[in-house]
């Protein structure tokens, strides 16, 4: 097995104050950038704090920056820099810093208790919910979010704007509406509250959250566009308001 | 925990780092080549707008789809393929002036371009994980950019302009005298196919189609027709900037041989 030794530069520091530190370390074939945080913790910098659990992308607790982009530490491989390439680890920049690698991602629990819940039909139990997998599909690829808030992370409307996030949910709370709103049994009118409380009108649909997404989930185009465009089938659209009337439509 | 105690000031309890981005890749690269593209591309048809000639060649029946159709008497003769509601325009407006804000508003609200040009142009954000220069930001939930919510109305009306340029198509098989075609004719056929591919894939058509209905098992063709544009949805970008360039080029190569700089390469008739 072939190693080699690489620069690493990790930020290092708290609320009040940090820096970026150079640190050698050997690297083995087939590591991931985890493994490397791993190994400065146990020789150079045994009090470096990181946050981390599975190690194979499911939990979705070491998300960090590397090189500037917001990545899972753990699926990412070293093989992917050149052996004499820098490689910079940074705390997730738009939620307040603990310590070194590690932060407070409770802005997104905030914003998740904002979401109403699933509202089924009256009447109907649990027990009793019965459903076709052609009308789930669409709700079951949200379902694959691990939470890693990569995706809440690099939205710049929160990560360049703190002063909008008490208006604005993040594309995975607005995906989470999206959810709900295609879920054959939920029968809550979500799009005025996706609108006006949880902010889309924010976003710009510049599909980062999507290129950072680890699960791959097309947020943009299945999640936040089709919210948009159910915001608009209520708002903007004479047709369908056309439509609604002469058949009498109350949803399909 | 209230979000007042998560975080409300500015950049409140934040990693203190400086620098825009640390990204090491050349993040610049896609956005500037976008920007340029669409400067030059849009520059070109605006410029081309004003010029109000050899835009249709009466021979073959060619007719560029930035003039189509053509409804003034200012219009070349044979231009018209639907008649004529306006009479004299002024040299200053534009002869497709019903045109051009429908094609412009169409891809201007588009999804993808919208992307393209937040990014490019607007620098909101150039790159993922770069910051952007704007010290404030509400994005589509005001005025001016919440018109973009007016994209439906524009795939309407692009849509109906789009038969237009069907058929204007069809027309360039057809020149005086009887069936005929040449390599304009086999141009006008292929930008109208990559056209319909632009607007079919319009993430607008995929909900009008589908993609609002609650139960896909109540509505099986519905379903099965979103199934469809869901796959062409995904090629929407590829679309965008390949129905662009042909039409650019469709006009070029109309008012190449309306000028005479070139022969038309005729296959039959």
């Amino acid at each position: 097995m072939s190693s080699h030794w690489h620069h690493f530069r990790v930020w290092r520091g708290d609320a009040d104050g940090g820096e970026l530190v150079d640190y050698p370390v050997e690297v083995n074939e087939g590591e991931v950038v985890l493994d490397i945080i791993h190994r400065l913790q146990q020789t150079e910098a045994q009090d470096l704090a990181v946050r981390w659990n599975c190690k194979a992308g499911k939990c979705g607790s070491c998300s960090a920056e590397i090189n500037g982009r917001p990545r899972l530490m753990c699926m990412t491989r070293m093989s992917t820099f050149a052996d004499d390439e820098v490689v910079t680890v940074t705390p997730l920049r738009t939620f307040p810093v603990i310590r070194d690698l590690v932060t407070d991602v409770g802005f997104n629990y905030v914003k998740a208790r904002e979401v109403p819940s699933f509202e089924p039909p009256p009447g109907l139990a649990p027990g009793e919910y019965r459903m076709q997998q052609v009308d789930v599909e669409r709700s079951q690829e949200f379902r694959k979010c691990i939470e890693c808030y990569l995706c809440q992370n690099t939205c710049h409307v929160v990560r360049d704007h703190e002063e909008n996030k008490p208006a604005f949910a993040g594309p995975r709370y607005l995906m989470r509406v999206a959810e709900l709103e295609m879920h054959p049994l939920d029968v809550a009118d979500r799009r005025s509250d996706v609108q006006d409380d949880l902010g889309l009108g924010y976003c710009n649909i510049t599909k980062c959250c999507t290129e950072v997404c680890p699960e791959h989930i097309k947020i943009t185009d299945n999640a936040l566009i089709p919210m948009k465009e159910r915001v608009v089938d209520r708002r903007f659209d004479p047709l369908v308001w056309l439509g609604d009337k002469i058949f009498r439509r109350t949803g399909s | 925990m209230g979000l007042a105690e998560v975080s409300t000031e500015t950049g409140a309890g934040r990693a203190e780092i400086a620098a825009r981005t640390l990204r090491t890749d050349r993040w610049w690269r896609l956005p500037l080549i976008q920007a340029v593209l669409l400067t030059v591309l849009l520059g070109y048809v605006v410029v081309r707008l004003f010029l109000r000639r050899d835009y249709f060649v009466a021979e073959y029946n060619y007719l560029t789809p930035l003039y189509s159709p053509c409804i003034s008497t200012s219009c070349t003769p044979g231009s018209a393929h639907f008649g004529t509601i306006f009479g004299d325009l002024p040299v200053w407006i534009p002869l497709p002036i019903i045109v051009f804000p429908i094609l412009l508003g169409f891809r201007g609200t588009c999804y993808y371009y919208r992307k393209a040009v937040y990014r490019s142009i607007l620098q909101s954000p150039t790159a993922c994980a770069v910051r952007e220069p704007a010290a404030r930001y509400s994005g589509e939930s005001r005025f001016p950019f919440n018109l973009m919510n007016f994209h439906r109305y524009f795939f309407y009306l692009a849509s109906l302009l789009l038969l237009i340029n069907t058929y204007d198509a069809v027309l360039a098989f057809f020149p005086p005298g009887g069936f005929g075609f040449g390599l304009g004719s086999l141009i006008l056929v292929a930008n109208v196919v990559l056209l319909w591919g632009y607007t079919l894939s319009c993430h607008a058509c995929r909900h009008i189609v589908g993609g609002k209905l609650k139960h896909f098992s109540r509505h099986p063709l519905r379903y099965a027709m979103w199934n469809r544009i869901s796959g062409l949805n995904a090629l929407h970008m590829q679309f965008a900037w390949a129905s662009l360039v042909s039409v650019t080029l469709t006009d070029v190569y109309i008012m190449a041989v309306a000028a005479g700089w070139i022969a038309d390469l005729r296959i039959v008739g």
